[in-house]
């Protein structure tokens, strides 16, 4: 606890010295949420508002989000500074090779991490994370953390339990997940990499996916939203976080990761200079399937 | 299995290859199966999944895309592009419990009209074995065979509610 609110502390120095000095224009944090357990998003643009910055264990939500959905609204001449997670850096890896933002109109304030809570355990993504300590970034905040082999090893364990269903049973399981989604589209909102100004889902004319919580339009949502995320998922966790109908999305998003690392060898959100999979092709690319 | 199920099947194909072979075998009066309905697209690489979706969601019970071989997309890239993109796309299917076998994936080219031919009827083939896609129907009629099992809300008295909150 008391490493907590040393960590915190620094936070709120740091955050304090980049407003004073004018270096940013906005700094991105965790404040205190209205409940215990609970933590909120703080926009700071005077150093005054840089002293309810927090950092503990319940800091689980990514803050890259704010990168892109509200960055129109930070933007200025001078860069904008975020507290990130090391797993959440790597969001802004995958926001540089997408051309989203440039590194430097970001200052990374890197927070050392040893796990967050999700409620009331270690979050699913802690169980198996082996980076503890924040890579690429302006400022670390919290001291060096040993690296050590984390609690789950596999983290494919569950999708691989779900490819060794039958074709039927797979049905059954998502149709039976799918079938709870009410379509409030928290997992889109919440998601740092859905940033389309307007969502293929929101279109009328045509309508692509249906829009009520009908099973067809559930379906075309979820394998769509899947699909655009193929190959550039980081896999944060938010969507499975913040889907209060707690459909394993994540699930998806995991398979994608898996199948895109075994036929292309990429790894999402690890180094800005590569090009996403989707975007580019080699003329051996396996051609088995086609007749 | 019904004995008399003729598959429909959504063939999306590109108009510089595909679909000129198509064009052909028609010209050249060969006989093919007539449960394709062919949807004339640019390229393979504007192949977007939702009309795949679509498709599905309008009652095909199989997709067959079809385009350029490699090294002769009238774009140069976009047959190389949308490979990837079905490889990818054929696992996510896979992993929800669609059978991959319904979206067949072929290079066709203008000069191949009986290739064009023996590709429909081997898909017609194929998706007549597999029979109709009575989930995806099910889907369309909203219904689910576990409906009935899901359990009923909790409902919880004002006294509850107020007690929760204390």
């Amino acid at each position: 606890m008391s490493n907590d609110i040393k960590q915190s502390s620094e936070a709120k120095k740091l955050a304090r010295e980049l407003l004073e000095q004018g270096k940013v224009s906005a700094v991105i944090g965790y404040a205190e949420g209205t409940l215990k357990g609970r933590v909120q998003t703080l926009i700071a643009r005077n150093p005054l508002d840089a002293e309810k910055f927090i950092f503990n264990e319940y800091c689980v939500n990514n803050l890259a989000v704010y990168l892109t959905k509200s960055y129109r609204l930070l933007k200025s001449d001078k860069p904008v500074a975020v507290f990130l997670k090391p797993c959440d850096i790597r969001t802004v890896t995958a926001l540089i090779q997408e051309h989203q933002i440039k590194r430097e109109d970001i200052f990374i304030i890197g927070m050392s991490c040893q796990g967050v809570r999700n409620g009331n355990g270690l979050s699913g993504k802690c169980r198996a994370c082996r980076m503890h300590n924040p890579q690429y970034s302006d400022a670390v905040i919290g001291e060096a953390i040993e690296e050590k082999e984390p609690e789950v090893t596999d983290p494919f364990a569950r999708v691989k339990e779900i490819e060794n269903m039958s074709t039927q049973e797979r049905w059954q399981f998502w149709t039976k997940e799918f079938d709870k989604c009410i379509r409030c589209y928290a997992c889109r909102q919440a998601c740092p990499l859905c940033y389309c100004e307007q969502c293929i889902v929101d279109k009328t004319q045509p309508r692509w996916i249906e829009s009520s919580a009908h099973p067809v339009g559930n379906m075309a949502w979820h394998l769509i939203r899947a699909f655009h995320l193929a190959g550039r998922c980081i896999g944060c966790g938010e969507c499975d976080r913040v889907c209060h109908q707690n459909i394993p999305l994540s699930l998806l998003n995991m398979k994608m990761s898996k199948e895109i690392f075994d036929l292309y060898g990429y790894r999402s959100g690890v180094d800005p200079e590569a090009k996403p999979p989707l975007t580019e092709f080699k003329m051996e690319d396996n051609e088995e399937f086609i007749r | 299995m019904n004995e008399n199920f003729e598959p429909k099947i959504a063939a999306f194909v590109c108009t510089w290859c595909t679909y000129t072979g198509a064009d052909l075998a028609g010209t050249s009066r060969l006989k093919y199966e007539p449960n394709v309905r062919v949807l004339r697209l640019p390229c393979t690489g504007r192949i977007d999944f939702s009309l795949v979706i679509k498709a599905f969601e309008n009652g095909a019970d199989g997709v067959l895309i079809s385009g350029c071989h490699p090294n002769d997309c009238h774009y140069n890239a976009g047959n190389f592009h949308a490979r990837r993109r079905f490889a990818v796309f054929r696992k996510l299917l896979e992993f929800v419990g669609i059978d991959p076998n319904r979206v067949q994936f072929s290079w066709v080219s203008a000069a191949e009209g009986a290739k064009w031919r023996d590709v429909v009827n081997e898909v017609t083939d194929e998706i007549r074995s597999l029979g109709p896609f009575t989930e995806y129907q099910k889907l369309i009629a909203g219904s689910f065979p576990f409906q009935n099992e899901m359990s009923e809300p909790e409902v919880i008295s004002e006294k509850e509610q107020v007690e929760n909150v204390k």
